[in-house]
């Protein structure tokens, strides 16, 4: 009897410590669920409301559901229950995080717009801070940064303990410094001291923290932020010059791909080739198809895709060039208007032809891994698929050059472009070396081709947009003369960049035509004319 | 140069492609006209809608015609050209004598080609969201004016996003300068400053917007919300948002609006990192209808590719189509003067779940919807406007044309009274 009365007793004393704790549990699970039901609401405000909750709900279920959201695989069935997909397609009811062995039919995606997807980023930020895996407490700092969230203080201070990687501990100071810049209930003596914090990053993001901070912060607070916009937006003038710089490099660098070729068939043979640009859209399409066949048959290769695509592009354009100049150039020898009116006709041909293969919609052309992406350099936005094709530029003006100069061909081209009759009685057969001259030209048009599929539309006007800025290139350049290419790609490329942002793309656009118009009236032959006999003739 | 090259194409083009003509109904037929370009710039929007006709008109005839009539399309080709469709309108009009056209994409065609249908008293059906400032006795305009898709874009990204500050950024050409005319208007209207707005124009085919982009980024560091309102036309679309996400430019940071980007232009790009970035249209491909559903199912059956998509400026022409189909009915023959009067209070089913109606300004009553990309480059739809929005031919904010109506029932018949003066044809500029 007694013994009973002590069993029960001690079961109900084990009961009421053993139920705090599960009362907490409860209540946790009991918020994430009412949280999850507002996940499957049509209403954008509830749908916003219930991340919120379900982030501070704490809920262990909470994080790989709201990470599933923002990858798109949270869903909701028509019984509004909500359940998450992994990334193989596997189904787990969100609640209880368990599998479910059969997904229930008629499952929507959660509603997400911009709003939620920024509620999202915070509240997926402030839950991986504490992840394992480096990258994403890197991406978990830049979103709380981003995000401003005050609540998310005492989770980055929990985290700047524990951080080991200085540079991640770094990027969290950071985050918690704008978290607590932007909250006006924060200390004001820690708001101060975040200004230095953000200072040092100072950047354009920081930068619109501190307008926003300024309008109505209290006066010592205001005097640190406007000194720290000032400085921020001074550095932005000075780094300004070197943006502008590098853009006109890189509009340079594709002005000089496209006009390459166009140095060899108008520059070194005098042909008028109006189906210039259409050799380039050739070459982008070589790459279209390139992709097209590695993406459903070798889909490891993909990363290779412009490398193969290049060879390949050169030989299309290079084909259809050599059967151009086979059955239509040759007759017109020394007849520039008839030229340029066939090649003219030739161009509409090729664009047709191409609508009617490909239709007339753009075709998507992807850039490899190593192609994609930007870093920043002193402030500077450097992408890299803009970079590749500034080296990529060089280099095929490099190997153009050495041909020219150094092979035999180069020199038997040479030879009868300057004078066509001694090279002939010199044994040269003149006609395959026009021929195969102007299949380089449309070769290395194609090769262009390839590299600007990656920025512009690879579609069958591609061309056309580039004809009139390549003879502009090589007439500014000096017609015959591959370094004149070379340095009028890139100067007509900084000097639109560097009028754009005063005169607009339109207008600077405008003004360095005249130029160039003023510059031919004073300089017939470019800016590097060839001397001697060979411009007679 | 360049006008003797324009001329060339002109004559290259007026003669190598001819008029293709289907069918072989000489005598007892209807003639519909098709004037969208096939060839040119403009190809890659146009030959869709050439497609959906032809779609329609064969469905119309497996039901029996129009009248006991075989409908029969004729196509012509008037290749990006705008003299050509000048001509190719009235080749229609005088040697195939339409019964009704549809036709054209850019406001400079439609400009072009509008002479001729009054002076030839046409009909011409005008499928693609427009800048407004017109109305036509001889055209339906069943795209968006600007009050039914620029400024409920703007309204919605002023409630939903908080937005405080604009970039008005466009090809330049007449419909992004007169919209962005009147969004800066109605942006003032709303309190916005002069430097909170930034406009930006740019050429056709602009493919380098490294530094563009950039001077968005700067702008965007004021401290305030700011989104891109973007009118940039057709080609130059896809190397500006490959520069938006070579610059990390998210739409969580700065939101792109856009007025001339569906589905087909989503086509050649990779949306991933487009994801949020914004369209206003009056229809989309993942309206979740019934009557949508059962058009895409048809649509794909027609072109037999599983992959076509379905856009806004498509729509437009099946509403128009019907509406025709409607009004000749109605007034049971195909004479343009009676069709025209018989089109004006026509209500036919939209693709949306709604009825549109011919209004007596020529424009029709659309529901707006501003939809958010997604990865597979189809829109999700966040936010529709409740009732029907009425066409507004003559924008209420633009100094010039806010006194003016257009009505073209019997005793107004005018296409632009000032309501001030109390006069038809008193455009107040």
């Amino acid at each position: 009897m007694r013994a009973s009365r002590f069993v029960v007793l001690f079961a109900a004393l084990i009961g009421l410590l053993a139920s705090v704790p599960a009362t907490r549990a409860q209540d946790r699970a009991q918020d994430a669920d009412a949280a999850f039901a507002e996940l499957a609401s049509d209403n954008f405000n509830r749908i916003e409301a219930g991340i919120t909750a379900l982030a501070s709900s704490g809920a262990p279920t909470a994080a790989p559901a709201l990470e599933a959201m923002a990858d798109g695989r949270l869903f909701f069935s028509p019984a509004r229950q909500v359940f998450w997909k992994d990334k193989a397609g596997a189904t787990f009811d969100a609640k209880t995080g368990a599998a479910v062995s059969e997904a229930p039919g008629g499952l929507r995606p959660v509603r997400v717009n911009n709003r939620i997807r920024r509620a999202l980023d915070a509240a997926v930020g402030s839950l991986t801070l504490m992840s394992p895996d480096p990258a994403k407490r890197r991406a978990a700092a830049e979103s709380v940064f981003k995000s401003r969230d005050a609540t998310a203080i005492p989770a980055l201070d929990a985290a700047l303990g524990k951080e080991s990687d200085p540079a991640i501990k770094k990027l969290f100071a950071q985050a918690r410094a704008a978290a607590l810049l932007a909250n006006a209930d924060a200390p004001e003596g820690e708001r101060i001291a975040a200004v230095d914090v953000l200072a040092e990053r100072g950047d354009q993001d920081v930068l619109g923290l501190f307008n926003t901070v300024k309008g109505n912060a209290p006066a010592s607070l205001k005097v640190k932020v406007e000194a720290g916009a000032a400085a921020i937006e001074r550095r932005m003038k000075l780094l300004e010059g070197v943006q502008n710089a590098w853009y006109g490099l890189s509009l340079g660098s594709v002005l000089l791909l496209a006009a390459i070729g166009l140095a060899i068939t108008f520059g070194v043979m005098g042909i008028i080739n109006m189906a210039h640009g259409e050799m380039v859209m050739i070459g982008a399409y070589t790459t279209f198809v390139v992709q097209e066949v590695i993406r459903t048959s070798f889909p490891a290769l993909f990363d290779w895709s412009l490398l193969i695509a290049l060879p390949l592009a050169f030989l299309t354009a290079g084909a259809v060039g050599l059967v151009l100049e086979r059955t239509v150039i040759r007759h017109l020898y020394g007849r520039p208007l008839e030229t340029l009116l066939a090649t003219w006709g030739v161009s509409l041909i090729l664009q047709q032809a191409v609508r009617s293969i490909f239709g007339a919609n753009n075709r998507e052309v992807g850039a490899p891994a190593f192609m994609s992406g930007s870093t920043e350099f002193m402030g500077v936005a450097v992408t890299y698929g803009r970079m590749w094709i500034i080296v990529f530029s060089l280099l095929v003006f490099a190997a153009l050059f050495v041909v020219l100069r150094a092979t035999s061909f180069g020199l038997k081209m040479r030879a009868v472009t300057q004078n066509r009759r001694m090279a002939a009685a010199m044994g040269i057969r003149t006609p395959w070396v026009d021929a195969l001259t102007f299949a380089l030209g449309s070769g290395i048009a194609g090769i262009a081709g390839v590299a600007l599929s990656q920025i512009d539309n690879v579609s069958p006007n591609l061309g056309q947009s580039y004809i009139i800025d390549s003879f502009m290139v090589v007439v500014f350049g000096g017609v015959g003369n591959l370094w004149g290419t070379l340095f009028a790609a890139l100067s007509l490329g900084v000097a639109n960049k560097f009028l754009e942002p005063f005169a607009g793309a339109v207008l600077g656009k405008i003004l360095v035509l005249v130029f160039i118009i003023l510059f031919i009236q004073k300089r017939p032959r470019g800016l590097f004319a060839l001397k001697g006999r060979a411009v007679e003739a | 140069m360049t006008t003797f090259l324009k001329t060339l194409s002109a004559a290259a083009l007026a003669g190598g492609i001819a008029l293709t003509s289907f069918g072989a109904y000489a005598q007892n037929t209807i003639k519909v006209g098709i004037l969208h370009s096939l060839s040119g710039t403009m190809a890659i929007s146009e030959t869709t809608l050439k497609d959906v006709m032809l779609m329609l008109i064969e469905e119309q005839n497996k039901k029996g015609g129009l009248l006991g009539k075989k409908l029969e399309a004729v196509v012509v080709d008037p290749a990006s050209n705008w003299p050509l469709f000048a001509e190719k309108a009235r080749e229609l009009l005088t040697k195939d004598k339409v019964a009704a056209t549809f036709g054209c994409w850019t406001s400079v065609s439609r400009k072009s080609v509008l002479p001729v249908f009054e002076e030839l008293n046409g009909i011409l059906f005008y499928p693609v969201q427009y800048e407004g400032e017109e109305s036509s006795k001889n055209i339906f305009y069943t795209g968006a004016a600007p009050n039914q898709q620029a400024i409920p874009a703007v309204d919605y990204l002023m409630e939903n996003e908080k937005v405080t500050r604009w970039v008005l950024a466009g090809t330049d050409y007449v419909y992004p300068r007169t919209t962005n005319k009147i969004l800066e208007a109605y942006l003032k209207s709303k309190g916005v400053k002069a430097e909170d707005i930034m406009i930006n124009y740019t050429p056709f085919g602009h493919s380098d917007w490294q530094t563009i982009v950039a001077d968005i980024k700067k702008f965007g560091t004021a401290g305030k919300k700011t989104a891109v309102v973007s009118t940039i036309n057709g080609d130059a679309n896809v190397p500006f948002y490959k520069e938006l996400g070579n610059q990390k430019i998210s739409a969580k940071d700065i939101p792109v609006v856009a007025f001339s980007v569906g589905e087909e232009e989503l086509a050649g790009i990779d949306t991933k990192p487009l994801v949020g970035h914004l369209a206003a249209w009056n229809y989309f491909q993942s309206v979740d209808d019934p009557t949508n559903k059962a058009f895409i199912e048809k649509w794909k059956a027609y072109t037999k590719n599983p992959k076509r998509v379905t856009n806004d400026p498509m729509e437009a022409h099946v509403i128009g189509f019907e509406m025709w189909v409607k009004a000749v009915e109605k007034t049971g023959t195909v004479d343009t003067t009676a069709v025209i009067d018989s089109l004006i209070g026509v209500s036919v089913p939209n693709l949306t779940g709604g009825y549109s109606t011919m209004m007596p300004n020529h424009h029709i009553t659309k529901p707006v919807l501003i939809g958010e990309i997604k990865a597979d480059g189809q829109f999700s739809i966040v936010s529709q406007t409740a009732g029907l929005v009425v066409g507004d031919e003559w924008s209420d904010y633009l100094e010039g044309s806010k006194d003016l109506i257009a009505d073209w029932r019997a005793p107004m018949s005018c296409g632009n009274f000032n309501v001030k003066t109390g006069k038809c044809g008193g455009a107040g500029k």
